[in-house]
């Protein structure tokens, strides 16, 4: 069987390194699928004007292009051509909960992320993504440097 | 159309009768509200005409009876499917896979920033300083049987709404009325849709703008002195021109967040003022039952108490105006119907809850003068006001009432008046844009038309006096109400089957909740 590891991506570089960790882990699994993973942060719980109500849909659409063309799809394409089997994901939500969700959707058995790039009074308050993630994971999570 | 014709008739016999200019010369802000009185006097009477031989508003009546109608038709839907509706708004019910799109508590939180402001706080206090404590009671009243109005009308708003291949989305009574009236074979929805939109135009400068920018105004004033009203009036739309025509969401977005912390502040504020007066509960709740079915002196007695809360419930829940189904058809959702079940909370918040909160605490903090002879309420003048213990009214009622229970309140209240009054104006001036997107077309030139206007309703509200644009305003909201009720009539059997289906395959397990 396939084992399949989830890679958490959020645009900044430290993704470039989970990566190469994820990389680095499949050679030594060998037959092993890479799920690059992007989560948008949304809450269905937020307040909005009737206008941005009436324009989410397009948003959502556009969201989800941007952040398969800069991030995903890039980060698939690389591994690719690497010999690598990769999909990539896309979706909005919490991203801790988000990236759970989709690792045992998808019976992964691992999870790797960059260390968040989140900071200032939102981290205080309530933990970066990543801490909520190691502590709530169903599964092993690396937190790459 | 026999409106429009009783219209122009009074319209023609005021100009008529009604002298054309003041007395002496009067300064900017005077002129401006006798010219508004002037132009406005013939359709509110017409509006608030009473049934011939009685004292009775037939739109109030027009109002009640189809919330009862619909109360009826479909069986107490607002009770039986209560707890349904929160679990849809905690999202129970969503699909994950929408995740990203408008969810059904952000389509309420949305249409309850228009509802939930100065109707709930000045509102309640014109109501309960005119009919009594009594009024209370019909305003709850109205506010259950309300639920059921919203109800049918934001399940149709979600059904017959427009979806554009762009993504974006229009609904609300006008695309109900046009699509709905020809699915079902019916002629003139398409005037039904029109005449709507035309008063939701009014209702948005009128309700959705003077009366919030007069009574921001008047709170601003109320703190710093007196002071030019058309000044506040500049400032505001120069901030509400900022965000609707310069796309400035910023401010939009810190006022979504705020209004509300603010309406939970509100309350608990006043939860907090009835439980330190916990000994008076039971006297408080005696008026408001006494004074439903005698009045307790008020003007008009009973019928004045039911009249005001009839009145007051509906200018603030908005229920069977139709404004809630433009704000509520942007929601994702495969089912229309449980957008309406959603909606049905919206009275219930805003009438049930808020405006009871504020009616409390005014009669709770005995703001109202009872002659300790008789029992009952003193007049300032026979058929007048109730006498207050510093002559308020309005928003300096319900201000004083807090006030008298924590000193520093009012300045938490003007703030959060400004805020809801600005929240509940951006709001209404998506409803009237969406009304004249609808008669002319959308636009760029079309829509900066609409916008600007709104922008110099605002200060023509807050200069004028509280009297004509309050009384303007509910007439404005009203007229919607007279042609979106009398489309969801023959509109109503469309939701009946929606509510027999869903709660067929809700009973077989066919919709059930996803695991999140």
């Amino acid at each position: 069987m396939t084992s399949k590891i989830v890679i958490g991506l959020d645009g900044t570089e430290t993704g470039e390194r989970a990566i190469a960790f994820a990389k680095d882990l499949a050679e030594r699994i060998g037959t092993c699928e890479l799920l690059i993973v992007y989560v948008i942060e949304w809450s269905p719980f937020t307040f909005q004007t009737p206008e941005e109500n009436a324009l989410r849909h397009k948003r959502r659409e556009e969201e989800v292009e941007l952040a398969t063309s800069r991030v995903v799809a890039p980060a698939v394409d690389a591994l690719k051509a690497a010999g690598f089997n990769a999909q990539g994901i896309v979706r909005h939500g919490d991203v801790a909960e988000t990236l759970n969700t989709i690792t045992v959707e998808n019976e992964a058995s691992q999870i790797v992320v960059g260390r968040s790039s989140a900071d200032g009074f939102k981290k205080r308050i309530f933990g970066s993504s990543t801490q909520n993630l190691v502590m709530h994971a169903d599964v092993p999570v690396t937190v790459v440097n | 159309m026999n409106m429009l014709k009783y219209w122009g008739l009074a319209t023609a016999a005021a100009l008529i009768s009604s002298p054309a200019a003041a007395q002496e010369a009067p300064g900017l802000d005077e002129k401006i509200n006798q010219a508004f009185a002037n132009f406005t006097g013939p359709f509110v009477s017409f509006i608030f005409a009473p049934f011939p031989g009685t004292t009775f508003p037939w739109i109030v009546g027009w109002l009640v009876i189809a919330a009862t109608v619909f109360s009826l038709y479909f069986a107490f839907v607002q009770f039986r499917f209560f707890g349904h509706a929160i679990s849809l708004v905690k999202g129970d019910y969503s699909d994950p896979n929408d995740a990203g799109e408008v969810s059904h508590f952000q389509a309420l939180a949305t249409a309850l920033s228009g509802t939930v402001g100065l109707g709930n706080i000045a509102g309640v206090a014109v109501a309960v300083g005119i009919g009594g404590p009594g009024a209370t009671f019909w305003m709850i009243l109205a506010g259950l049987l309300g639920m059921a109005s919203k109800f049918t009308e934001c399940t149709l708003g979600v059904k017959y709404r427009n979806e554009y291949e762009d993504g974006t989305v229009s609904g609300g009574p006008m695309y109900y009325m046009s699509k709905g009236f020809d699915e079902l074979g019916l002629p003139g929805g398409k005037i039904l849709a029109v005449l709507f939109s035309i008063f939701c135009i009014l209702g948005a400068l009128g309700g959705g703008n003077m009366f919030q920018a007069n009574q921001a105004h008047q709170q601003i004033a109320g703190i710093v002195g007196d002071y030019p009203g058309w000044i506040t009036g500049l400032v505001f739309a120069a901030v509400v021109f900022m965000v609707i025509v310069g796309g400035l969401k910023s401010i939009a977005r810190v006022t979504e967040k705020v209004v509300p912390f603010m309406g939970v502040l509100y309350v608990a504020t006043a939860l907090v003022i009835i439980g330190m007066n916990a000994d008076q509960i039971g006297w408080a709740f005696g008026q408001i039952f006494a004074g439903a079915f005698t009045g307790l002196g008020v003007a008009g007695g009973m019928v004045g108490a039911l009249i005001q809360g009839f009145r007051r419930a509906a200018f603030s829940n908005e229920a069977g105006v139709g404004s809630a189904a433009i704000a509520h058809s942007a929601v994702r959702t495969k089912e229309p119907i449980t957008e309406g079940f959603v909606s049905l909370l919206e009275p219930f918040i805003d009438t049930v809850v808020i405006c009871t909160m504020t009616a409390l605490v005014i009669i709770i903090t005995q703001q109202l003068i009872i002659d300790p002879d008789t029992g009952k309420y003193m007049l300032t003048e026979p058929g007048g006001v109730i006498a207050t213990v510093e002559g308020n009214t309005g928003v300096s009622l319900t201000s004083a009432a807090f006030g008298s229970a924590f000193g520093w309140f009012p300045y938490i209240l003007a703030i959060a008046v400004i805020l809801f009054a600005f929240s509940t104006m951006i709001s209404w001036s998506y409803y009237g844009l969406k009304a004249w997107t609808y008669l002319f077309g959308e636009g760029h030139t079309k829509e900066l038309v609409f916008k600007i206007i709104f922008c110099v309703f605002v200060v023509i509200g807050a200069a004028a006096n509280l009297g004509p644009v309050i009384d303007f305003s509910d007439a404005a909201i009203f007229a919607m109400a007279v042609v979106n009720v009398f489309a969801l009539y023959f509109l109503m059997k469309v939701v009946r089957q929606e509510l027999a289906s869903y709660a067929a395959r809700l009973k077989s397990g066919e919709i059930r909740k996803f695991d999140h």
